[in-house]
C-alpha cells in the first residue's frame, strides 16, 4: 500500500477564524490523508519547521485576515532556504484575484477562494502529489 | 427525487412538517409584547415607540480614516456607531510589534494608545452618540481609553451610553481572539461589570455574543444555548463578586446572528427572550423586569455571503435583516455585498444601510408589535428551540459550568461537527447555495476597498513619536501599579484608566497583564 499523503494545515498570522481550516483538515482526513493541524497564530518559521519535522508533502495555509501578502512570501522564502521546494503550498481564504496571481508567481501551487469545493481541493492534492 | 424521500429541514437540520395547525401550537400561548417572559418582544409598542438602532460595524486602516467614515455614516442617517478594531488591537499588540506585521488596519481600525482613540472620536460627541466596541480580551483597556476621551470632551461618565462586546467565553468557543487564560479573563470581565454598575449606569459593559458561534458553523440551537449559558456564567461571576442581581443584570446585552433560515431565526430570538426571562426570575431571583428583558443587537450572517455573484448578497442580507426585525432586535447591522472579499466600500455600506431604512420606512412591518406571533409554525418552532437549547444548558450545568465545558472542548467539538456536516451537505448538493453550487454564472468584478501598508507605516511612526514625547516615568509607575492590582483582587479598572491616561500603549498594558496572568494556549478540536 502506498504511503498516505501527509498534509500540514496551518493558520498563520493573528486571524482566529479557523472554521475553514478545520473543515478542510477533516475533509482531507476523510479522503485518507494524514493531516497535522498546527492550531492558531503560527509564524512562517513555526510553520516551515513543523513541515520539516512532520515530513509533509503539502502545506495548506488558511488566511482570512488579508495578511497573505506578508505571510505567504515569507513561507516560500523559508522553504527555499531549507531546500524544501518539493513541498507543495496551497493557500485558502479571502485572497483577491490579483493577489492570488502574485502568490502563484511566487510558487504557490494553488489558491482556493471562498466557495471552492472540498472535493476539488482533495482531487487537486491527489493529482499534484501523484505526478511529482 | 420522490417527495417521500426528500428531507425538509431548516438550515440547522431541524425537520419541518408539511403544514402546522392549531394542534401544534396548543398550549403555546406566547402572551403579550412587553409582558413576561417577553416571547413577543420586550416592548408593548415595539418599533412604534422606538425603531431599532441602525448601527453599521465599521473600522479600517488608521483612526483618522475610520473617523472620516464615521462622520459619513452619521451624515447618511445612521443612528449609532460600532467600532471594528484591527487584529493587533484585538490581540493586545501595538502596531509596531513583530506579530502585527501585515495585519495593521486590515480588519479594522488600528488603536495602540489613547492618542489613537482621541483621533477615532474627533468631532463625535460621546454624550449624544451611542458607541458599540467590538473588543474582547483587551476590552477593559479600550473601555478605559473611551472613558478617558469622554472625560476630555467634558462628558460625565453617568451620561455615556454604548456597548462593550467584552465576551471572552465565546472567544475560547468560536472566534479565538483570546490573550489570557479563562479565569483571569473572567476576572477582568467581572471588573468591568462591577465598575459599570457603579459608574456608568447607561453603558452595557458586555454584549454576550452568539454571532461568532454561529459564524464558526454552529446550528441555531447551539448559538442559542451556548450564548445564554455564557450569559449565566457572567452572572454567576458577578454574584460571586458580591453584586446584587438587579444592580447589573439590566445592563447585560446580547448579540445574535441573523442567518438565512427565516423562520428558524425568528423563533430563535423569541426563544432567547423566553429562556433568559425565566432564568433571571427563577434561577437568579431577579426582581426587576429590566433584568429579565433580553435586549439584543443582530448582525446578518457574514458566513452566508458568497464570493460568487456578489450582488445576490444584497438580497440575502435583506431577508436576514427582516428576520431580525420580526424577531424584535433592538439594534441591527446589515452586511455589505462585498464583504465576502474585503471590508466594505463606502458605496456597498450605503446600500446596506439603505436596506435597513427600506425595512423601517417602506415595508410596514414596524406598524404593529410582533406581527408574526401566533403563527402555528412560529410558536411550535419557538417552543422546540427553547427545549433543545435548555437540553444543552443542562448538559453544561452538569459539566460544572461553561469554563469546564470549554476546557473539555465540548462547545468547540459540537460546533466543528455541525459546520462539517453543513459543508458536506453543500458539497453533496443537498443544500443549495445560489451562484455557488447551483445557478452558476460569470461574475462581474466589483470595486473593493484596498488597504495597503501606508496605514501601518503611519501608525508605527505615530507610535514612535508618542513614546518619545510622553512622560515615561509616569507610564512605568502606572504599569507597576496595574501589575500589583492584577496580582491582588482589587478592581483593575481605575488602574487601567490611569495607565491609558499616562499614554502607556495597548501593547505595554497587555504585556503587564500577560506577566501576571500568563497566556492561553488552546487544544484544537477538529
Amino acid at each position: 500500500m502506498p504511503r498516505p499523503i501527509r498534509v500540514l494545515v496551518a493558520k498563520p498570522g493573528l486571524d482566529g477564524h479557523d472554521r475553514g481550516a478545520k473543515v478542510i483538515a477533516r475533509a482531507l482526513r476523510d479522503a485518507g490523508m494524514e493531516v497535522i493541524y498546527t492550531g492558531l497564530r503560527q509564524t512562517p518559521e513555526m510553520i516551515v519547521n513543523a513541515a520539516l519535522q512532520e515530513d509533509v508533502q503539502v502545506i495548506g495555509l488558511s488566511i482570512l485576515s488579508g495578511a497573505h501578502n506578508a505571510v505567504v512570501p515569507r513561507v516560500m522564502e523559508l522553504l527555499r532556504e531549507k531546500d524544501m521546494t518539493d513541498v507543495k503550498v496551497l493557500v485558502g481564504g479571502i485572497v483577491p484575484d490579483e493577489d492570488a496571481e502574485e502568490l502563484r508567481r511566487q510558487g504557490v501551487a494553488a489558491v482556493f477562494q471562498p466557495g471552492a469545493s472540498l472535493d476539488g481541493i482533495v482531487n487537486f492534492i491527489k493529482k499534484t502529489i501523484e505526478v511529482s | 427525487m420522490k417527495v417521500a424521500e426528500r428531507q425538509f429541514t431548516t438550515i440547522s437540520g431541524v425537520p419541518v412538517a408539511p403544514v402546522y395547525g392549531a394542534e401544534d401550537a396548543a398550549g403555546l400561548d406566547p402572551g403579550q409584547p412587553g409582558e413576561f417572559p417577553y416571547t413577543r418582544g420586550i416592548h408593548r409598542d415595539m418599533y412604534r415607540g422606538k425603531l431599532w438602532t441602525m448601527r453599521q460595524f465599521s473600522g479600517f486602516a488608521t483612526p483618522e480614516e475610520t473617523n472620516r467614515r464615521y462622520h459619513y455614516l452619521l451624515e447618511q442617517g445612521q443612528t449609532g456607531l460600532s467600532v471594528a478594531f484591527d487584529l493587533p488591537t484585538l490581540m493586545g499588540y501595538d502596531a509596531d510589534h513583530a506579530m502585527s506585521e501585515g495585519e495593521v488596519g486590515k480588519c479594522g481600525a488600528a488603536i495602540s494608545s489613547l492618542e489613537d482613540m482621541e483621533i477615532l472620536f474627533r468631532g463625535i460627541p460621546l454624550g449624544d452618540v451611542t458607541v458599540s466596541m467590538t473588543i474582547n480580551s483587551p476590552a477593559s483597556v479600550l473601555w478605559a481609553m473611551y472613558l478617558a476621551v469622554a472625560e476630555q470632551q467634558g462628558v460625565d461618565w453617568e451620561r455615556v451610553s454604548g456597548t462593550l462586546q467584552n465576551d471572552i467565553l465565546k472567544e475560547y468557543i468560536a472566534q479565538k481572539e483570546y490573550i489570557f487564560p479563562p479565569k483571569p479573563s473572567m476576572r477582568l470581565v467581572t471588573d468591568t461589570i462591577e465598575f459599570s454598575a457603579r459608574h456608568t449606569p447607561r453603558f452595557n459593559p458586555i454584549s454576550i455574543s452568539g454571532y461568532h458561534i454561529r459564524e464558526a458553523g454552529s446550528t441555531a440551537v447551539q448559538e442559542l444555548a451556548f450564548t445564554l449559558r455564557d450569559g449565566m456564567e457572567y452572572v454567576d461571576w458577578a454574584l460571586e463578586r458580591g453584586l446584587e442581581i438587579d444592580s447589573f443584570a439590566p445592563r447585560l446585552s446580547f448579540f445574535l446572528n441573523a442567518h438565512s433560515d427565516f423562520f428558524e431565526e425568528i423563533a430563535k430570538y423569541r426563544a432567547a427572550r423566553r429562556i433568559w426571562a425565566l432564568a433571571m426570575r427563577d434561577r437568579y431571583g431577579a426582581k426587576s423586569e429590566r433584568s429579565m428583558k433580553l435586549r439584543f443587537h443582530a448582525q446578518t450572517a457574514g458566513c452566508s455571503l458568497t464570493w460568487q455573484q456578489p450582488y445576490n448578497n444584497v438580497v440575502r442580507t435583506a431577508i436576514q435583516a427582516l428576520a431580525a426585525v420580526l424577531g424584535g432586535a433592538q439594534s441591527l447591522h446589515t452586511n455589505s455585498l462585498d464583504e465576502a472579499y474585503a471590508l466594505p466600500s463606502e458605496h456597498a455600506v450605503t446600500i446596506a444601510l439603505r436596506t435597513q431604512q427600506v425595512l423601517a420606512y417602506e415595508s410596514g412591518v414596524t406598524n404593529t408589535a410582533d406581527p408574526i406571533g401566533g403563527s402555528y409554525f412560529i410558536e411550535k418552532l419557538t417552543s422546540n428551540s427553547e427545549a433543545a437549547a435548555n437540553d444543552y444548558i443542562r448538559r453544561i450545568d452538569g459539566m460544572g459550568g461553561m469554563i469546564p465545558a470549554i476546557e473539555a472542548g465540548f462547545p468547540q467539538s459540537e460546533i466543528a461537527a455541525a459546520s462539517y456536516r453543513y459543508q458536506r451537505e453543500v458539497e453533496a448538493g443537498e443544500r443549495i447555495v445560489v451562484g455557488v453550487n447551483k445557478f452558476q454564472s460569470d461574475d462581474h468584478p466589483i470595486e473593493l476597498l484596498q488597504i495597503d501598508e501606508t496605514a501601518a507605516r503611519h501608525q508605527v511612526e505615530k507610535l514612535a513619536k508618542l513614546r518619545a514625547r510622553r512622560d515615561n516615568g509616569r507610564v512605568q509607575k502606572s504599569l507597576d501599579a496595574l501589575r500589583r492590582a492584577a496580582e491582588g483582587t482589587e478592581n483593575t479598572m481605575p488602574y487601567l484608566i490611569e495607565t491609558v491616561k499616562s499614554y502607556a500603549t495597548l501593547g505595554e498594558i497587555c504585556d503587564a497583564l500577560r506577566s501576571v496572568f500568563g497566556v492561553h494556549q488552546e487544544t484544537a478540536y477538529l
